[in-house]
């Protein structure tokens, strides 16, 4: 039975993971769908979709050699729904301030409030060692309407966390 | 009138380049009619290209009026649009009647100077922003073989690049 797959590959950075791990993939007949890779400190990440006819002890089989080699953790579940057709986002926000503990808690807390569903969140640390300051990108859906979210970020800008919110309107043409 | 048959990503001819329109006779005008009613039939677009419909010529239609918050200059009929002065950068997501099912983050120019004739061949110029400057663009973008698609960025490295100053001493 034919199933869409999401793999966890994770392991100290190093060229050509993507080329053997996607090698190994297309070598077994598996097909690509929506992905995210990205060096998070030393490691390189991935978060792939593949669909597959053979089952999951499958699909491990022919990706162990690759990660045996290279020294990836590799997890499969299954994972269905097709790529095309997934949900927008309709608001963006951005956050900004000094890092400290507890910041990514309490602005997603404020946003989980306000009905407001993440579909996606990079954040960074920057500035310097002796002042980081802490960085968030997230788009999502805000299901309460932009009112609701507005009001609970207030209490976070009294806080000193500099948030922004921005609609995103789709312009197709 | 008629609805055009859009082409779709990756059509070859979608990255060709197109040619300045000449004669503003009765058969552009039906040809406008017929873009016309093909952008109204494409879902919640809000502008379209002639080489979207395999008319290789410089003409684009745009109309953000359906947006009424937003600034807007009603239908525009764009042949031969020129952009003569820009300014600023904005990010925003954009989706493409060539490119179903994909929408992305793109940087355009925040406001732009538009000089261009409309379909009775008269010069206007205008002035825009935001949204409908936004729409303007990427029309443009296909009258010279380009997609968003091209263009598109991840919000993690274009956005908010993060920088290294040197400190003083560092070499």
């Amino acid at each position: 039975m034919q199933h869409w797959y999401m793999l966890t590959l994770v392991g100290h950075d190093q060229p050509g993971i993507v080329a053997r791990v996607t090698d190994a993939l297309f070598k077994a007949g598996a097909n690509l769908g929506e992905a995210s890779m990205m060096r998070l400190g030393g490691e390189f990440t991935i978060m792939l979709r593949a669909r597959y006819d053979e089952g999951v002890d499958g699909l491990r089989e022919h990706l162990a050699p690759v990660a045996n080699a290279m020294g990836l953790h590799l997890h499969v579940d299954v994972c269905d729904g097709e790529p095309q057709g997934q949900a927008e986002p309709n608001v963006r926000i951005s956050v900004s301030g000094a890092d400290r503990p507890g910041i990514v808690s309490e602005v997603t807390g404020a946003l989980a409030e306000a009905g407001f569903n993440i579909l996606e969140l990079e954040s960074d640390v920057a500035g310097s060692d002796a002042s980081p300051i802490y960085l968030i990108h997230i788009e999502g859906e805000a299901r309460q309407g932009e009112e609701a979210l507005e009001a609970a970020l207030a209490p976070l800008r009294e806080k000193g966390i500099d948030v922004s919110m921005q609609a995103i309107d789709i312009m197709v043409g | 009138m008629a609805i055009l048959e859009i082409l779709k990503y990756p059509d070859p001819r979608l990255k060709q380049e197109s040619v300045e329109v000449e004669t503003f006779d009765d058969e552009l005008q039906r040809f406008l009619d017929d873009l016309e009613e093909t952008m109204g039939d494409g879902p919640g677009a809000v502008g379209i290209a002639a080489p979207q419909v395999g008319r290789f010529e410089r003409i684009a239609i745009v109309d953000v009026s359906s947006k009424p918050k937003l600034l807007n200059h009603g239908r525009m009929f764009l042949i031969n649009p020129e952009i003569v002065e820009w300014d600023g950068l904005a990010v925003g997501r954009e989706g493409c009647l060539s490119v179903p099912d994909y929408t992305g983050n793109v940087v355009r120019a925040e406001r732009i100077k538009l000089r261009y004739r409309d379909r009775d061949g008269n010069e206007i110029e205008i002035e825009t922003e935001g949204y409908e400057a936004r729409a303007v663009q990427h029309e443009m973008d296909h009258l010279d073989g380009m997609l968003f698609v091209d263009r598109v960025v991840s919000r993690r490295h274009d956005l908010f690049r993060r920088k290294h100053y040197k400190q003083p001493g560092e070499r």
